[in-house]
């Protein structure tokens, strides 16, 4: 039983990451349809502003998207004329430190770091974040209900940050 | 530099020298003269609503620390231990009676005074220890204006009302379009930075030109209606209201149309809970005008910029560097439309907007564009042959036209020059 259930834990974190693994491949290489396609109808992207405990409803997010904002973000990167990422960025991140976790009602919580290369043209920088995905099932793979991602400073002032994080 | 610096070969009436963006010295002049000097945009008091709130703030590239005090006034400290200099507060906000400097435990009230030393005999008898000349810094002056802040660095100057002159009712129609009457500053802050120089900001705040092309990407998939107001067709003007005070007047366009709340991009039905209060609040007439007009769209000389309802403050920290402070603004008593402004906000402003991402690349390529030599010059001549004045006596032109940048420049020049 024990055996059993260990290998289906092991089942499991090998396809969430692989999912969280072609995200962020998706991300870097800017296929944004694709990566649209990762989310449900009810998919929210949050990437909050100082600190890990605001509450987005209340207060400042760099960005707080429900699905349709989602949308508007991909479209305006396809009319050629979002000049934050005319041209786009080049994009390298590793991610690690994968955790997973089996919610009741089914969905799965995951956790991971990413250290984001991120080349444009002011300069080079990097960014470290932290994110937490709540996915659902879809066949054998997985759909984002809920991504947010705390930037390690996101209490401090920072550049642009145009590029799907 | 010198004293009386001289900017005949940098500025003309259309035309200003690359240079001043990019000049390390003129940059440091400009702190000296223009962030120490001249009344600054600090924080708003809601910011600090009780008693004993305290909130770091910044004039020009220095912080501060807005308080209002155990007596209730709101004063301006400067975060510095006259000790040995050490910061006395490294918290962005909270709630304190004192301050105590965490290297040798001197402790200031709120007030800035101080209160007490750590092992006081070591001063006792001295003849320069007296406690009274060694509280917190203070900034020289504050006053407020319908609950905008604002402090200069300088001793003696005009005073708040006169910095302000016309512009002033540029905020009293910000606060009018709360049906009590008063704007909170509650949803916190994004701070996003350019490496560009902080008139690069100021002066794109009130440039009508640019958003039919730097926005297009937003305005062309989001079905908004601001891309009108913008183009060359518009009957927006710009205005220019002396000491470099500026806005863009979109009231002619909403005018047009005569309908309520057109200005926030919907409609008084679908606000119901707001219509009904502004209606109340200032009478059928005068109601549905205020929403008609909606909120200005600002900028207040050097750094407060109301974008109708975004709040921008704008710090220079080096000659190439800016940070934009931005959130929402809040209506007292109107709390479903406070929800709508702050999701706007977000999508629009920030490091990540759809709006303002775009503007700070521009900013960026702009201030790596004038360090190329040839030409030296920026030309911000359109519009000047077609400039008029207004029914009170400030010069208005066409939405798209120069003359905010034209009168930011000459108020410049006279605080450079003085």
């Amino acid at each position: 039983m024990l055996l059993e259930k260990s290998l289906e834990e092991f089942l499991l974190h090998q396809a969430v990451s692989q999912f969280i693994f072609k995200e962020a491949q998706l991300q870097d290489d800017h296929e944004y349809d694709a990566w649209e396609a990762l989310w449900t109808d009810d998919g929210v992207y949050w990437v909050p502003a100082n600190g890990m405990d605001i509450d987005p409803e209340k207060e400042m997010s760099i960005i707080y998207d429900n699905r349709s904002r989602i949308a508007l973000r991909i479209r305006q990167f396809h009319t050629g004329r979002r000049f934050a990422q005319e041209p786009a960025s080049g994009l390298r991140r590793t991610v690690s430190n994968i955790t997973v976790e089996e919610l009741e009602g089914g969905e799965i919580e995951a956790c991971s770091n990413a250290i984001i290369f991120e080349s444009n043209l002011r300069g080079e920088f990097t960014w470290a974040t932290r994110n937490i995905y709540r996915l659902r099932r879809d066949g054998v793979s997985f759909k984002m209900a809920k991504k947010t991602v705390i930037l390690a400073n996101n209490d401090k002032a920072l550049y642009t940050l145009a590029f799907l994080v | 530099m010198s004293a009386q610096l001289n900017l005949d070969n940098l500025i003309k009436s259309n035309r200003v020298h690359g240079s001043l963006y990019s000049d390390e010295d003129i940059y440091r002049e400009e702190i000296e003269k223009i962030w120490f000097k001249t009344w600054v945009y600090v924080g708003h008091e809601s910011e600090v609503a009780n008693k004993n709130d305290f909130i770091m703030k910044s004039i020009g590239p220095q912080p501060v620390i807005m308080v209002r005090d155990k007596d209730g006034e709101i004063q301006l400290l400067q975060n510095r231990c006259p000790h040995r200099g050490n910061q006395v507060c490294v918290r962005e906000k909270g709630n304190a009676k004192s301050f105590t400097c965490p290297y040798h435990s001197w402790t200031f009230a709120n007030t800035g005074q101080l209160m007490g030393q750590a092992f006081p005999e070591g001063y006792k008898d001295h003849p320069d220890a007296d406690k009274s000349g060694l509280g917190l810094g203070k900034v020289p002056r504050v006053a407020s204006y319908r609950g905008f802040v604002f402090g200069s660095m300088a001793e003696e100057g005009p005073s708040l009302e006169e910095h302000l002159g016309g512009a002033a009712e540029m905020l009293d129609r910000v606060c009018l379009t709360s049906p009590e009457g008063e704007i909170e500053i509650t949803a916190g802050f994004l701070q996003h930075k350019t490496r560009s120089n902080w008139k690069f900001l100021v002066e794109n705040e009130t440039d009508g030109y640019h958003p039919a092309f730097v926005h297009a990407s937003i305005f062309g998939v989001a079905d908004s209606g601001i891309g009108s107001l913008y183009g060359d067709k518009s009957t927006a003007l710009t205005r220019d209201y002396g000491n470099g005070h500026t806005e863009v007047d979109l009231r002619p366009e909403f005018r047009k149309f005569d309908e309520p709340m057109r200005w926030f991009g919907t409609t008084a039905e679908k606000l119901p809970e707001y219509t009904e209060a502004m209606l109340q609040a200032y009478g059928e007439k005068q109601g549905r005008e205020i929403m008609i007009d909606g909120t200005p769209h600002a900028m207040i000389f050097p750094n407060l910029f109301i974008a109708e309802i975004q709040l921008f403050v704008i710090q220079p920290v080096a000659v190439n560097e800016t940070v934009q402070h931005v959130t929402a603004l809040q209506f007292k008593g109107a709390p479903k439309l406070n929800r709508r402004m702050r999701q706007q906000t977000m999508g629009s402003v920030g490091p990540a907007g759809f709006l303002l991402a775009d503007d700070s690349e521009m900013y960026e390529r702009t201030q790596r564009g004038v360090q190329t030599r040839d030409p030296e010059w920026l030309f911000l001549g359109r519009g000047e042959q077609r400039e008029r004045r207004d029914e009170d006596g400030f010069r208005v032109s066409h939405a798209t036209d120069e003359t905010p940048s034209r009168g930011i420049w000459r108020h410049y020049r006279s605080l450079m020059e003085a």
